[in-house]
């Protein structure tokens, strides 16, 4: 029996939840693809955008809920190609209800699963337990894109077509490079047959050896071994090169240096199919953000070690500038829950990542978009963007589009951590930091998957 | 002084307060009954993550010289090695009640780290590659009893600076005592980064000669995963500190324990130009001077036996 193809409506799965029928009155309505940008009134009916109109012009729907937009502002709601739900395997980290809960208090409508779970996601059946596990707990669509290698082993391919016939929307051994050349290479060919993203974590190990944090100033006078920018952008200079020659189609993930800025960038100027992500933590925040901390001297933040570890203000400012240029196709957070316990240790001891789904919007909203680093509507069509890198329709805010969308409050001033985490973690880089702009309520696939505490209902 | 887990939260007060004191704890060294009843009724306690017995030792001399009772806790053989995280041992050992723990760890920043879970005062001994203060503060004392002032001396720092915290709490201490420090060793075994510490770097020994003091680092070879040298016996033909190398105006530091042959020549080892056995007998006073320091200020925590009354 041969597989049937991939069917990308198929590759999201989400829990059945009611289709919403609401007003959201004289909202801010942002959409930097349809080019709205003004108050206006949207109705969904059934779970569609079923119109967009002046503000005040259209009437509720009789048993739709009105939600109050005014002051408040409407956008396309985010997707994420890159998250760890950590299931199976590490549900005492988060699992596919908690994580799906953080992405949809983040403005998320859709998430994509990372397989570097115990065991890892390298077969048919355990990808459609996770879509089985996503069919009931989804809170927002799920996508999962399993190894590219069986258990993550950098030697053997995992059965890419029967994955990608089961949903696979791309492979990755993310959390690990694929070290062999040799190995990428006969991946990229069996990409011809399967389709799907190569999506691949740069790392040269042997340049990173047992690193805890970026190689300079800082480590140097902490005393920490580094992993310096080049374990990362030889490996994309290398994958780039291998991808042009084989007419691949790659997508790096979580770029953290200039250098590979400027290897994504030649590599795009010669045509090569690549795509790339940054992470919020790197556009956000530097390798000195280890050590500045409230907590006492010579206290190291295990929050701020992740992979690829927070750079230098240089990398950060190319990760900016390559963002607004399009170098960078897209925002990911590469959500990386661990438990208090496991962060609790001293810094080289501490497993990498920090939570971001949360956080996402509101951090890069006031780091970059409240001094005017990047226009709003850069933003959120870069946190949107990794929809279409996948496959997979870009949330729309237009007549007949699924309601996928996000209302956030600019003005609201919180702090990380005040009123806990939809997360099962609280490893968040951002904890104890006050952020201005608030998500107040998530719609995905149609339904409304988040509502802040404080949003009522002003009428139905 | 709370605690004392790094150089680079000390200014040259601190650290000259801490070596002045040292020199009148030294008066006790030389006693028939060497004890002074400062510390009576206080509890040290040593948490050694790492194989120790130099500065465990000194430590624990230390303590008891100022009549504090000490209790040694050494990780190997102990619940950490069945799996129990440091925040676990450490609130285990909070129950005994130190009034200071003095932490040795191969991580980086982990006695900050216990400073958070103890209401003991934590004195690091030595965190993974990031610093190692009483080995500095007793350096300095050597230099001030041996060469007095160390405004406008070039101290050079050689050999294995990477794997080193003593080089990162040295260079930060001699340069708050107002001394211009230079780091050289193999290229491999210099941190990149490291001239943010405000000290030079060379690579070879051309300019040793206007060096006023040479300290040698230990090549760690118990920190080696890679070969960071081609082989010990080019190291030692590169950077070795004999008796062609060392000028008679130098004076010569190592932190111990000496590899002879390889980062030392065993002439100069026993030349009069060595203070390694000084530094040695000052770890002892500095540490007496350093729990004095954590500890004198603080009420005792557990309430004080009464005296037996001799009427």
């Amino acid at each position: 029996m041969s597989p049937s193809p991939f069917d990308p409506a198929r590759a999201l799965v989400q829990a059945p939840a009611p289709p919403a029928e609401l007003l959201i009155s004289r909202a801010h309505v942002l959409d930097p693809r349809t080019g709205i940008d003004a108050p206006h009134d949207v109705a969904v009916r059934d779970g569609v955008i079923a119109q967009v109109g002046a503000p005040g012009s259209l009437q509720a729907p009789a048993g739709a809920e009105v939600v109050d937009g005014a002051g408040r502002h409407l956008l396309p709601a985010f997707v994420d190609p890159h998250v760890h739900l950590r299931v199976p395997g590490q549900e005492h980290k988060e699992d596919v209800e908690t994580g799906t809960r953080a992405a949809a208090a983040g403005g998320f409508c859709a998430v994509v699963a990372m397989p570097n779970t115990d065991p890892v996601v390298d077969s048919a059946p355990v990808l459609r337990s996770l879509r089985d596990a996503a069919a009931r707990d989804a809170r927002v669509a799920v996508g999962f894109m399993p190894a590219i290698t069986r258990g993550l082993n950098g030697t053997e391919l995992t059965e890419m077509a029967e994955l990608r016939a089961e949903g696979a929307l791309g492979f990755t051994d993310d959390g690990k490079p694929v070290v062999s050349a040799g190995m990428l290479r006969k991946a990229l060919q069996y990409q011809r047959l399967t389709g799907g993203l190569l999506a691949l974590h740069e790392e040269d190990p042997s340049l990173s050896g047992r690193g805890a944090m970026h190689e300079g100033t800082v480590s140097a006078m902490l005393g920490l071994t580094g992993i310096p920018s080049v374990s990362e952008s030889t490996m994309v200079a290398r994958d780039a090169a291998l991808a042009g020659y084989e007419d691949g189609r790659v997508h790096m993930q979580h770029l953290s240096c200039i250098e590979s800025v400027r290897a994504v960038a030649q590599a795009k100027e010669l045509g090569v199919r690549i795509s790339a992500e940054v992470s919020p933590h790197h556009l956000c925040l530097t390798d000195e953000a280890i050590r500045e901390t409230h907590a006492g001297p010579g206290f190291l933040d295990t929050n701020m070690k992740m992979n690829p570890p927070l750079r230098t203000e240089a990398d950060r400012q190319a990760l900016i500038e390559a963002l607004r240029s399009g170098v960078i196709d897209c925002i990911a957070t590469d959500h990386a829950p661990h438990a208090r316990d496991e962060k609790e240790v001293p810094f080289e001891q501490a497993p990498m990542g920090t939570t971001g789904l949360e956080t996402a919007f509101a951090a890069v909203h006031t780091e970059l978009v409240l001094p005017g680093v990047l226009a709003l509507g850069l933003v959120v069509e870069r946190m949107t963007a990794g929809a279409a890198l996948l496959g997979l329709p870009v949330p729309r805010i237009e007549p007949g589009a699924p309601a996928n969308l996000t209302m956030v409050d600019l003005e609201a001033d919180w702090e990380v951590g005040e009123d806990g985490y939809e997360s099962r973690s609280e490893n968040c880089c951002f904890a104890g930091r006050r952020l201005r702009g608030r998500v107040l309520m998530t719609l995905a696939g149609g339904s409304v998957a988040y509502r802040e505490r404080a949003l009522t209902a002003v009428g139905a | 002084m709370r605690h004392l887990l790094s150089i680079e939260e000390l200014d040259r007060t601190a650290i000259e307060r801490i070596c002045d004191r040292a020199a009148s704890f030294a008066e006790v060294s030389d006693r028939e009954i060497k004890k002074v009843p400062a510390l009576r009724g206080r509890t040290v306690l040593n948490l050694f993550f790492e194989a120790s017995t130099r500065t465990r030792s000194s430590f624990e001399l230390a303590a008891k010289r100022l009549s504090a009772d000490v209790v040694n806790f050494a990780a190997s053989g102990s619940s950490v090695e069945k799996g129990e995280s440091l925040k676990d041992t450490v609130l285990t050992l909070n129950a005994h009640k130190p009034d200071a723990i003095v932490i040795r760890t191969p991580w980086a920043g982990a006695a900050a780290l216990v400073a958070q879970w103890t209401p003991a005062a934590v004195v690091n001994a030595g965190d993974g590659k990031h610093e190692h203060p009483t080995q500095a503060l007793l350096d300095v004392y050597t230099l001030r009893q041996r060469v007095g002032d160390l405004d406008g001396a070039s101290i050079w720092i050689v050999g294995d600076v990477l794997h080193s915290r003593v080089a990162r709490s040295n260079v930060l201490a001699f340069q708050q005592m107002g001394a211009a420090v230079t780091v050289c060793g193999p290229p491999t075994l210099i941190p990149r980064g490291i001239e943010a510490l405000g000290c030079e770097v060379r690579y070879t020994l051309d300019e040793l000669p206007s060096a006023d003091v040479v300290y040698a680092l230990r090549m760690q070879n118990e920190r080696m995963d890679q070969a960071f040298v081609p082989t010990i016996r080019e190291y030692a033909a590169q950077y070795q500190i004999n008796g062609r190398r060392l000028r008679p105006h130098q004076v010569l530091m190592h932190p111990g324990p000496v590899n002879r042959g390889v980062e030392l020549s065993g002439e100069v080892v026993d030349s009069p130009q060595a203070v390694i056995t000084m530094q040695v007998e000052a770890g002892i006073v500095v540490r007496m001077a350093v729990l004095y320091e954590v500890l004198a200020g603080r009420a005792v925590s557990p309430a004080p036996a009464p005296e037996p009354s001799i009427a």
